[in-house]
């Protein structure tokens, strides 16, 4: 812009827009607060520490899956498969502390310990991920069927498993020496709970991951533009391959959380999940368009999905009704996501 | 005969003025359609042909000036608009739904209906039937799009125009993908559209073909009206001589690097097309270092498919490709580049950027294991090698991090070429490296090539554009139909002979044959 021949007024709106423009970026984290603020006057108890650390462990779970789903949907793809995953992954992990691995072959049952049972249930995650990223790039199946078939597949995998009953009482023997389980769900280090550690850790990799590596770089730009990636030289079907196994992995990681939580694995665990990481993604910036998200974004989305749903529970409201918002926030949150790029292609025109 | 019948003009622009962002694409053109006469447009690419056809077919609004019809002031803002008005186009890129069936094609979004919503097929089958008879094709109109080669599909589209009933029917490069035979039947319906009063906008490189069927031709330059006359006073020599302009200095200037040393060796490289024969076809050459070998040829005439070839895009190509002693016949895009073989694709938009990325990470992209110690990025030296590169390649850009969309067409292709460079290639692919770009950014382009070039590397590019190729290349190989046809030094070539060359190999047999 031409500051010389216009110095006052342009200056001031071009001052105002940045000002708009910012707090259109960090819209997510506003409502977030808004979100909380509303509900520490709304509901009392609500900010109390005892809450606080209840509805953060609700929300990593869904801000586990929502990761694993960001660099999904950065690609251009879907997971419609993490929610199936995540009962599958309890149903493993209890299965093997339950009933060992039975070898017919030998007439023995096999009983893990504990590390090598959750690395199984991560290795299952990440090989139902796997299968989906096999169907989508090499048979150029689309990633909503695919997964779409992994979902029906895991959950009847979940079902099978122990016929569609409950693995009760996950704590372990001490014969068998897989003790220990419900740590993950309900230990704490240095105060904070442990599924709560898992989604600083996951989250600062993942973030990492997005923004200074190379398999980052090519992860957004598959999703940006699949062609120009592929003639960069960019090994287009592994980063997808990689990607949906990283999203099967997360779901195989909530899946041990929610286990461990309950003491208990129930194979219709983790119904509707997906819809709910996708949304949080969304709500974070994501773009199902492929391109753009971030890591932080998502994990701000996910709190904003839980804390709202932790706090109308709170108040009273009734579920029916806490649908019926959650949706009109999915919507607006994506109405202001395209008026906000409207806006910045329009501040970009003028700084031309 | 005209004098007698004194030809009208049915359509007029004036003044027309067409900005885009970074070029200007018209400058003040003047043209006249005369009623029921062939009216012929020329100009190298990038002369504003197409954005002046646009114009009149309503896809684009011009910026400054006004359009006439029949002596009145028309505003044509859409191409429903057009249509009203009786102007149809068929476009050079094929606007066809490859998954309806060509009846169904033909008469999209107006279609034959029963009561005003049930589609009565048979209808516009036969329909449709007459119209390709018309056009003497032998096309099914109940097969799909999809399976019809390019030629035939190039009829249908004009069927499709013809199905309007228009006054003013714009022709942009409609020969450019028929066979001989099916130009001549092109032909007789330009001449039965003609008897019937209808006015033709004629777009073609083809000269010959011109001469032959125009009645009028306006050659246009940068942008502007250089030149119109009636066909008969004129040749093709004054056709070349306008569409070039003042040639006489474009070979000054130019210092041939050449080693003599060979940088690349192609063998028998081929590429089966869908539906038989070659999209390239046993092609062989050597490129040596510091070198500057341009590709001319039609479009569609296999340039891109040997760049595709070359950098391993294509699984099922035959042949072997030697890149300075090794042979890098196999192996993957990556195993390419990291092998110093660079491409800067045609389509900038489509395949040299990533839009959602910002103008470092662009650049970056293709050549990330460089700047990597183990997974991590190591931002600074990106940050140093991004700027440095600015600087060299004289990006006009506020910074490494603003989104690569907000730059000028010119900039964001010198991005490309910076995202090539960054890989260290020895031999530099390049597409069209001008397309789409402002006069001044090309020529900055040209001095880019030169330096590399003098640096000792090896460029093989490709362009459509006759005066770009005299007047960069150290020598100039010309394909047609994926074969080459013709390869001339410096000194022998002649923009007749390139142009003869690109046009070889149009026998209605081989198309026939298919």
């Amino acid at each position: 812009m031409n500051m010389a021949a216009a110095p006052e007024a342009p200056a001031k709106s071009k001052g105002q827009m940045k000002l708009g423009m910012l707090l259109l970026k960090l819209r997510t984290f506003i409502a977030l607060i808004l979100v909380v603020a509303y509900f520490s006057i709304m509901a009392p108890n609500f900010l109390s520490m005892a809450n606080m650390v209840i509805m953060i462990k609700h929300v990593a779970i869904y801000a586990i899956l929502a990761i694993g789903m960001t660099f999904v949907i950065i690609t251009g793809g879907i997971d419609l498969s993490v929610g199936s995953i995540v009962g599958l992954a309890g149903m493993v992990a209890g299965g093997l502390i339950y009933n060992g691995l039975y070898l017919p072959m030998f007439g023995v049952t096999v009983y893990f310990h504990l590390p090598m049972i959750i690395l199984i249930t991560l290795g299952v995650g990440a090989l139902c991920g796997a299968v989906s990223g096999f169907l989508i790039t090499k048979f150029k199946v689309a990633p909503f069927i695919a997964t779409l078939g992994m979902l029906y597949i895991a959950r009847g995998a979940a079902l099978l498993l122990s016929d569609g009953k409950t693995f009760p009482n996950l704590v372990g023997k001490e014969e068998f020496g897989n003790m220990g389980f419900p740590w993950l769900g309900s230990g704490a280090m240095l105060g904070i709970p442990v599924s709560i550690w898992i989604l600083i850790g996951l989250g600062a990799l993942a973030a990492y991951v997005a923004g200074k590596t190379p398999l980052g770089r090519h992860i957004y730009s598959v999703g940006g533009n699949e062609r120009a990636a592929l003639l960069s030289g960019v090994r287009v079907n592994r980063v997808k391959m990689i990607v949906y196994m990283f999203s099967g992995f997360c779901s195989a990681i909530a899946g041990l959380i929610i286990a461990s939580q309950l003491e208990a694995s129930h194979p219709a665990t983790g119904e509707m999940f997906e819809l709910t990481a996708i949304a949080a993604a969304v709500l974070g910036g994501t773009s199902l368009a492929g391109g753009r998200g971030s890591i932080g974004g998502t994990i701000i989305g996910a709190f904003v999905i839980g804390v709202l749903g932790d706090g109308m529970v709170m108040m009273g409201v009734s579920s029916f009704w806490q649908m019926v918002i959650k949706g009109v926030v999915i919507v607006a949150a994506v109405v202001v996501d395209q008026f906000q790029r409207n806006l910045q292609s329009r501040a970009a025109l003028q700084d031309d | 005969m005209r004098e007698a019948l004194k030809d009208e003009v049915i359509l007029r622009a004036e003044q027309v003025t067409k900005l885009f962002p970074g070029t200007v694409a018209l400058d003040r053109v003047d043209f006249n359609v005369y009623r029921g006469k062939v009216n012929v447009l020329v100009g190298e690419n990038g002369a504003g042909k197409s954005t002046l056809t646009k114009i009149l077919a309503g896809v684009e609004t011009p910026t400054r000036g006004a359009l006439y019809l029949e002596g009145e002031e028309v505003r044509i803002r859409s191409f429903q608009d057009a249509e009203v008005h009786g102007i149809g186009m068929i476009h050079q890129e094929l606007n066809l739904f490859p998954n309806l069936n060509v009846a169904e094609n033909i008469f999209v979004a107006r279609e034959r209906t029963l009561a005003g919503f049930h589609i009565d097929h048979n209808e516009q089958v036969s329909q449709a039937k007459s119209l390709l008879q018309r056009l003497q094709a032998d096309v099914d109109p109940r097969g799909l799009v999809g399976d019809l080669r390019i030629g035939q599909q190039q009829i249908v589209e004009i069927a499709k125009a013809l199905a309007l009933d228009t006054r003013i029917l714009i022709m942009d490069e409609p020969t450019s993908a028929l066979s001989t035979a099916e130009v001549e039947v092109l032909f007789n319906i330009i001449e039965d559209l003609k008897a019937n009063g209808v006015s033709i906008i004629y777009i073609s490189h083809r000269l010959e073909e011109l001469v032959r069927i125009g009645d009028y031709i306006s050659v246009l330059r940068d942008g502007k009206l250089v030149e119109s006359a009636p066909m008969d006073e004129i040749d093709v020599p004054w056709i070349v001589a306008q569409m070039v302009g003042e040639a006489a200095d474009r070979k000054v200037d130019h210092v041939s690097y050449s080693t003599g040393e060979e940088a690349l060796r192609v063998e028998e490289l081929r590429l089966p097309r869908v539906g038989g024969g070659y999209a390239v076809d046993h092609v062989s050459f050597t490129l040596n270092k510091g070198e500057i070998l341009g590709v001319y040829g039609l479009m569609g005439a296999g340039r891109s498919e040997l760049f595709e070839c070359l950098m391993g895009l294509h699984k099922n190509s035959k042949g072997k490709v030697v890149l300075d002693g090794i042979d890098v016949t196999e192996g993957t895009v990556g195993e390419h580049i990291r092998k110093g073989l660079a491409l800067i694709p045609e389509d900038r938009q489509r395949e040299g950027l990533v839009q959602v990325l910002s103008v470092s990470n662009n650049m970056t992209l293709a050549s990330l294991w460089k700047f990597v110690r183990g997974f991590h990025i190591m931002g600074d030296k990106v940050k140093e090698a991004v700027r440095t590169m600015i600087e060299d390649l004289a990006i006009k850009v506020a910074g490494p991090n603003v989104l690569i969309g907000s730059l000028s067409g010119g900039n964001q292709q010198k991005v490309v070429i910076g995202k090539a460079l960054f890989t260290g290639p020895k031999v530099l692919l390049m597409d069209e490296p001008t397309r789409g770009i402002d006069v001044g950014a090309k020529s900055e382009v040209f001095e880019i090539m030169n330096g590399l070039a003098g640096r000792g590397l090896s460029i093989l590019f490709v362009t459509s554009e006759l005066k770009e190729i005299m007047a960069i290349s150290d020598r100039i190989i010309v394909m047609s139909n994926g074969r080459i046809t013709g390869e001339f030094t410096r000194e022998d070539a002649t923009e007749e002979d390139l142009v003869i060359a690109s046009a070889v190999g149009h026998k209605p047999a081989e198309h026939a044959s298919q």
